[in-house]
């Protein structure tokens, strides 16, 4: 599955975000390639969410650039549109659990119309949401809306999927079952460069670790060596659980 | 089946709108291919307001199959609804007004058509003293001697334009002279309304005031004098100059309206036993 | 007050007889009123959805211009489409005015601006929640005006109904386009204008009374359809 054509590796060169005077993301230049779950780690405001942001397009950095290798192959609108994103607080539109995963394969244009919903209920029974296909999806629970999200973006079938602390306000079992959709879609061949503040989720889910700290990569490591041997003293105390600035 | 719920008033939703949109487009659209000839008449809202047209007209149109369609507002917008020729023909009473009118070439063919008065309104007390007085020019002195309240149109209609002349005959000039003489620039009916919660008095024409319900403590004072005279006259649009003026059908209306049982159409209408115009046509045809 | 016995007892006899020139009047107003509110509505959503999401020159000014025109006093509206429509004007040949068509352009003008300042406000909202989510979707701006406009259509169907309240209300405009002719322009409020200034103010006032049972019941069925619609999508 691995061995598709993909927009990877994904290269950051110096990129910088700077708003109101205050460097947000400060000059951090990474590849990622597209083999093993990747992890970003860090204190509060150390700019996970907005690394994430900046790599999937949504912000644009002030300097900097940010580059898919694949992105000669496919062309630029392509580019993004073999991503995809979950964010902390799902925004499902105001429609059916099927109509808002088939609303973003018609979006995606890859699939005829004919095709969408058998894709979508496929996606829909992958994240064992296939009894609610036709509730509306802003009634479901915390969980199952989540879940719902994250089968919509799964079912764009995206090279790369970013996840924004995907788990931050739910309970351990409906974290749990986001946690086995994402190794799913792991496994289905889809890259996967989360945020989570929730060290057993990252320890769980992590094959590779970047470390932020106030908007600097400090560490880009094995999850192994990250957790038993952090490089650096901020990487260190943040594991022990001090409060880290 | 929340979901089935919601997709059904999803589609009524949907239905109601589509079907109030188709029934509001055809209607009007039906309404302009009326299947019987039209025309339009721009007229006062005298001959409206009194009931004169509600009781002429179904019996013109009974005759000849032809729907008139007034629209009444004051005799000088009514000249200026000719004007632009957005009216066949135009039915008013300000003789000097209308003789302008056809000399501009705007008209053709005035004819006088019938007349009423014009009666002098004030409250029962009557602080002016004028009641029975057969004499409007000096009721009107009398009235500015007194500062008693006075309501004027001061909207340029038939009304209006009498009143003004009347003024001119007493040698006053009430406008500059205090605030007891207001001017509602508004119709006859809504003058008279304004009259009846001043307890002002007010120059009406007859037939709004036979007809007007909401009199209060007004009544009538002074009627008789000759210069409280008010002819109605009936002019064609100039086809000439708007070719779209049916000039058949309004022709036809206007030769009904003169002819000798237009006329006595005229004469039966009555408002409790009181006759409210009086035809007055010298038959010449339009 | 005996006026407000009279204009009670008037309305009443109103209702019950079904007076056949009450009904055709309240027929006319609501079809003028419907489909003015129906065509500004085509129009007015569309265009406050591309105000809020779309920046293009001269937005700004775009958008206080409209914000003014809600305020636009009916009887300008009226003589604009009067001097549009009148034979001496650039539409005369259509002959157009003094009818329904005329009553349906003026009102259409009036309400445009209501549904598209409002409609710019609630899609703004809107989009400040969707927008991270739907720009990651690839839905660009222009794409997410149809998507917007459908996710805030509870808020919308308030617009709307703001608009029809304007239509129904509003004299001035249809006054001077309609001509309040018997049988063919006269509406609810015109012939409550005309009844006025009769004096015969109980009959006025009892025309109010229907216009404002039918205002209400309008009201009322939209806003139980837009509950049932809230409860079921969430």
């Amino acid at each position: 599955m691995h061995a598709r054509a993909t927009i990877l590796p994904l290269s950051l060169d110096r990129v910088t975000y700077a708003r109101g005077g205050e460097t947000l993301i400060d000059g951090i230049s990474v590849t990622i390639g597209s083999s093993s779950r990747t992890v970003v780690l860090g204190p509060n405001g150390a700019g996970k969410s907005l690394l994430l942001r900046l790599c999937h397009g949504l912000v644009a950095p002030t300097d900097g650039a940010v580059r898919w290798a694949g992105a000669d192959a496919f062309g630029r609108r392509d580019t993004a549109g073999r991503q995809a994103m979950v964010f902390q607080r799902p925004v499902l539109l105001r429609r059916s659990a099927l109509a808002n995963i088939t609303y973003a394969l018609a979006l995606q244009g890859r699939l005829e119309r004919g095709e969408r919903d058998a894709r979508a209920r496929e996606a829909l029974a992958s994240v064992g949401l296939a009894h609610v296909a036709e509730r509306p999806a802003r009634v479901l629970s915390g969980g199952e809306q989540q879940r719902l999200a994250i089968a919509r973006a799964a079912a764009l079938e995206p090279d790369v999927l970013f996840l924004d602390e995907p788990t931050a306000s739910l309970d351990p079992g409906a974290s749990r079952a986001i946690e086995d959709a994402i190794r799913a879609i792991d496994a289905a061949g889809t890259k996967i460069i989360m945020t989570t503040h929730d060290l057993g989720q990252a320890r769980r889910l992590a094959e590779e670790v970047l470390f932020l700290c106030r908007g600097r990569l400090m560490e880009h490591t094995p999850a192994g060596e990250f957790f038993e041997h952090p490089r650096t003293p901020q990487a260190a105390a943040f594991l022990r659980g001090d409060l880290v600035a | 089946m929340t979901m089935r719920l919601f997709e059904t008033t999803r589609r009524a939703v949907i239905a109601a709108a589509v079907g109030a949109a188709i029934w509001g487009f055809a209607a009007p659209a039906g309404a302009q291919t009326a299947e019987r000839p039209f025309i339009t008449v721009a007229s006062t809202t005298s001959t409206e307001q009194s009931g004169l047209f509600k009781h002429l007209l179904p019996q013109f149109t009974g005759k000849t199959g032809i729907e008139v369609r007034v629209v009444a507002v004051g005799t000088g917008q009514a000249l200026k609804i000719g004007e632009r020729g957005d009216a066949d023909l135009v039915f008013v009473h300000a003789r000097s007004a209308e003789e302008d009118f056809v000399a501009k070439g705007f008209g053709v063919g005035r004819s006088d058509v019938m007349y009423n008065d014009f009666v002098l309104v004030g409250p029962k007390s009557d602080p002016a003293g004028v009641k029975g007085s057969r004499d409007a020019v000096k009721a009107l002195q009398a009235i500015a001697r007194k500062k008693a309240p006075f309501v004027s149109r001061g909207d340029d209609s038939g009304t209006h334009q009498a009143e003004l002349d009347l003024w001119q005959r007493a040698a006053l000039h009430p406008k500059a002279d205090g605030n007891w003489y207001r001017e509602t620039g508004s119709g006859m009916g809504p003058a008279l309304n304004t009259a009846a919660a001043m307890d002002a008095y007010i120059l009406a024409d007859r037939g709004t005031w036979l007809s007007f319900k909401n009199r209060g403590d007004l009544t009538l004072l002074v009627e008789g004098d000759d210069r409280l005279f008010n002819q109605y006259g009936i002019i064609l649009v100039n086809p000439a100059r708007h070719a779209h003026v049916k000039e058949k059908e309004a022709r036809t209306f206007i030769n009904w309206v003169i002819s000798p049982e237009g006329q006595a159409a005229i004469a039966a209408y009555r408002i409790e036993g009181e006759q409210l115009f009086f035809p007055n046509a010298r038959r010449k045809g339009a | 007050m005996q006026g407000l016995d009279e204009a009670l007892a008037a309305a009443w006899r109103l209702i019950v007889t079904g007076d056949t020139a009450l009904v055709e009047i309240v027929a006319l107003s609501l079809k003028v009123s419907l489909t003015a509110v129906f065509c500004a509505a085509v129009v007015g959503l569309p265009l406050g959805a591309v105000l809020a999401l779309v920046r293009f020159p001269g937005r700004g000014p775009v958008i206080v211009v409209i914000d003014a025109l809600m305020g636009l006093p009916p009887v300008v509206a009226g003589l604009f489409v009067y001097l549009l429509l009148s034979r001496a004007g650039p539409l005369g040949p259509y002959g157009l005015l003094f009818t329904p068509t005329a009553m349906v352009i003026a009102q259409t003008l009036l309400v445009i601006p209501i549904i598209a300042a409002l409609t710019r406000q609630v899609v703004t909202d809107l989009w400040a929640e969707y927008c991270e989510q739907l720009t990651s979707l690839g839905a660009g701006r222009l794409r997410a005006v149809p998507t917007l406009l459908w996710d805030a259509r509870s808020s919308l169907v308030t617009a709307i109904l703001a608009g029809l309240g304007r239509a129904m209300a509003e004299v001035g405009a249809i006054l001077v386009v309609g001509g309040n002719i018997d049988g063919v322009t006269r509406t609810m409020t015109t012939a409550i204008a005309l009844e006025t200034s009769k004096g015969d103010l109980p009959l006025a006032l009892g025309l109010g009374i229907v216009l404002l049972v039918i205002v209400l019941a309008i009201n009322a069925a939209a806003h139980m359809l837009g509950a049932t619609a809230r409860r079921a999508a969430g």
